[in-house]
């Protein structure tokens, strides 16, 4: 059987609510487009984040929602990214882009080499090992002060003069965020996606019928490492800074919890979800030092109401009002 | 009420929360309005406790002043850093560009201050840091609108501390300290002093922030064959390596000396006898009979309950500071050069130091600095004591700063021991 065969097999709701997809994730690119106009400075800044954090996001859905594959370590990949950017450019002098293609390299070698670590495993064990493999990444940029600064990280300006306008940034991130984001809806709806959604499903079904499930897994966790390499470059650039707290399990786990929020396994979602997160985070603080509570509270609400996310929830609803 | 329904509501609410998060620009406003100063101090994480004085006692500077400066009023705008340099960023960018303040104040951990400076770099914001100790912030990578008024370089007050070190006939000192810059610059700032004045370090031990148990250092300690012992810790570990040091029987064989975080009243206000005798240096001791710093702990008693720490100390003169620029310069305080120019060169007199404190040319401040020892006071709680005093000791001790800022900072790796 082709991959080709399998793409057919995809249920019939494809087609039916194309249109209408097609017209939400219009409207959406509309909203991001015309929203700084809306908005004063500092929350284009804000939006900017949001759009950073989404690539984060599906590239973390990537694995949990199309592979089967929760991972707890895209936090530290993303990060490695964002030292080899502000390394590069600060200690080194190098100029943003050729750090942005290396810090992407860099990423995506890190994410390799967790891959070959962690495809044996899944479940629990594979949510450990990430998360393992994401605490010595931490561990090691804690620690080698000599190259990383320690915990009071690099300090750097990687953007270059002409970015430096708010709006003008945002705009540029806009657009690297459009294409990485069309790149990954293809790669997630071509036929080797479909054959992750194989395995998702059931890996000894995908494995008796021919494919090579590691290599699968291997090139999948490799992909995404290289798409949260990506957002970790442009954050290189938005913040100018970057210290262990970008390399955290914090990150690894705000990333996963705005894949969720948004909606495993619906990639746009990852949009909605960063933009609740951070949008609530911006806010609640606002009012409440106790801002950290009042976010989990939430997630416990999502996951009683809607285990799965905003999109997801959405689209059930959709689907059931028919 | 059923599923849809609630996330009718839910719905309803985040997307009313979405607008409001988004609001429109604020209406900038005209000179005369009030003051606007952003606050930024860690209200959760690891080291919340010392954010929550840091607060208060710059708040109290401002309401003892009816938070009038030269005519206007002062807003004060707080926002809580979350011990996370990426949350720090983040609000620093919410106080500057929506909140349009006229300059910044505060956060406590040097990673937050660092990535607070490196942006206000590019605004030309004043950001006036009262606790970061950062050496380098001053040093070597100094930022003309970054001023540390009333505040310290890490380096700076240990090396009074080596040279009494090597009075007392110390010859051999160990450093124990947690492992990260601000512990690497503070043991730099003694071990340098203190072998160039012909001492030994015979040990340094660097330990994870948050270490629960002492014991593999103590025993390793108490064979290095030391005179001395040299500590530099905050927060639960002081409290825990004081408590450790005084239950292994070190205290009696080996003199405790220390950073000034070590005996901070914000460690020791809880403890007991284990805390009795240790030495630190600091420019400011909540026990001297100034009548100013007198005068400053009862008002401190009065109004929380406890006797100040440096984060209260520091950030109330920190305002005190930047308040008598303001009146200095009519409460121009949207004139950011003027103020930069204002602060650099305000002598701070009425301060709770009882003692007059200038700027260094590089927006660092010299103090007089006390050797303090921690002694129980008549409320039968302990506090710091001064028993001598360093004169005019600035963040370059006896170096010439252009000679001195050549080495390389202090690293794990870096600690300026002079050898043989």
């Amino acid at each position: 059987m082709s991959d080709r065969s399998l793409a057919a097999a995809e249920p019939a709701t494809a087609p039916r609510g194309s249109g209408m997809r097609l017209a939400i994730i219009a409207a959406g690119a509309l909203f991001f487009a015309v929203l700084p106009h809306l908005l004063p400075t500092y929350q284009i800044s804000v939006a900017t984040e949001v759009l950073i954090f989404a690539v984060l996001a599906m590239s973390i859905d990537i694995l949990a929602g199309y592979t089967g594959r929760t991972p707890l370590g895209h936090g530290a990949i993303f990060g490695v990214s964002t030292y080899v950017v502000v390394y590069w450019t600060t200690v080194m002098g190098g100029s943003p882009w050729a750090g942005m293609l290396l810090g992407v390299v860099a990423a995506t070698i890190v994410g390799a080499i967790f891959a070959l670590l962690a495809i044996r495993t899944s479940g629990v064990y594979f949510l450990l090992l990430t998360l393992a493999l994401g605490m010595i990444v931490w561990g090691v940029c804690l620690r080698w002060t000599s190259v990383t600064g320690g915990e009071n990280g690099l300090r750097g300006s990687v953007r270059p003069e002409w970015l430096s306008d708010h709006l003008t940034f945002y705009y540029v991130v806009l657009v690297a965020v459009a294409v990485i984001t069309l790149v990954m809806w293809r790669f997630v709806n071509s036929p080797f996606g479909l054959t992750l959604r194989g395995i998702r499903d059931s890996e000894s079904r995908m494995r008796s019928l021919g494919y090579n499930v590691p290599m699968h897994l291997f090139i999948a966790f490799t992909a995404s490492g290289f798409f949260a390499g990506i957002a970790g470059a442009i954050y290189a650039m938005f913040n100018d800074f970057v210290s262990p707290s970008t390399v955290a399990l914090a990150q690894s786990v705000e990333g996963l919890l705005m894949a969720i929020t948004g909606g495993i396994g619906t990639l746009f979602g990852a949009f909605i979800g960063a933009a609740a997160i951070i949008g609530l985070e911006n806010l609640v603080s606002l009012y409440t030092e106790r801002w950290q509570t009042v976010l989990g509270l939430m997630f416990v609400v999502i996951m009683i109401f809607a285990p799965e996310g905003i999109v997801g929830r959405a689209r059930m609803l959709f689907r059931r009002g028919r | 009420m059923d599923r849809r329904k609630f996330l009718k509501t839910t719905g309803a609410t985040l997307a009313a929360g979405a607008a409001a998060s988004f609001p429109m620009p604020a209406i900038v406003r005209a000179q005369g309005g009030p003051i606007k100063i952003g606050l930024m101090a860690p209200l959760t994480g690891v080291v919340a406790a010392g954010g929550r004085e840091m607060v208060d006692g710059f708040n109290l500077y401002w309401e003892q002043i009816n938070n009038t400066v030269a005519g206007r009023k002062v807003e004060i705008i707080v926002e809580d850093d979350a011990s996370n340099p990426d949350t720090a960023l983040q609000k620093a960018r919410r106080l500057v560009e929506q909140q349009n303040v006229s300059f910044l104040f505060g956060n406590l951990l040097a990673n937050t201050g660092l990535a607070v400076a490196n942006y206000v770099k590019g605004t030309g914001t004043p950001y006036f840091i009262p606790i970061i100790a950062a050496d380098d912030l001053t040093q070597r990578q100094r930022i003309k609108n970054v001023i540390r008024v009333a505040g310290y370089t890490a380096s700076q007050m240990p090396r009074p501390l080596a040279d009494w070190a090597l009075k007392q006939g110390y010859k051999k000192v160990a450093t124990i300290s947690q492992d990260y810059t601000f512990g690497h610059e503070q043991c730099g700032g003694f071990a340098q002093t203190f072998t160039e004045g012909g001492g030994e370090i015979v040990g340094q031990f660097w330990h994870p922030l948050n270490t629960a148990d002492f014991s593999p250092y103590l025993g390793q300690l108490a064979n290095s064959g030391a005179d001395a012992v040299f500590a530099m810790e905050t927060g639960a570990d002081a409290a825990r390596l004081m408590q450790q040091y005084a239950n292994f029987g070190l205290k009696s064989k080996m003199p405790l000396l220390g950073a000034m975080n070590l005996t901070d009243q914000s460690v020791i206000r809880t403890m007991g006898e284990e805390v009795d005798g240790v030495i630190a240096t600091a420019h400011f001791a909540e026990g001297s009979d100034n009548p100013k710093t007198k005068e400053f702990v009862n008002v401190h008693v009065e109004k929380f309950g406890k006797m100040p720490s440096l984060y209260g100390f520091s950030m109330y003169s920190g305002a005190m500071w930047v308040g008598e620029a303001l009146n200095k310069m009519g409460g121009k305080a949207e004139d950011r050069d003027m103020l930069i120019d204002t602060v650099l060169k305000t002598e701070l007199t009425d301060s709770p130091l009882g003692k007059t404190v200038k700027l260094d040319q590089y927006g660092n401040p010299v103090y007089d600095v006390y050797v303090r020892k921690v002694t129980k006071a008549p409320n039968g709680k302990y506090w710091n004591v001064p028993i001598e005093t360093y004169e005019s000791v600035s963040q370059f001790w006896k170096y010439d700063p252009v000679e001195y800022m050549k080495q390389p900072p202090y690293s794990r790796d870096f600690q300026g021991i002079k050898k043989g």
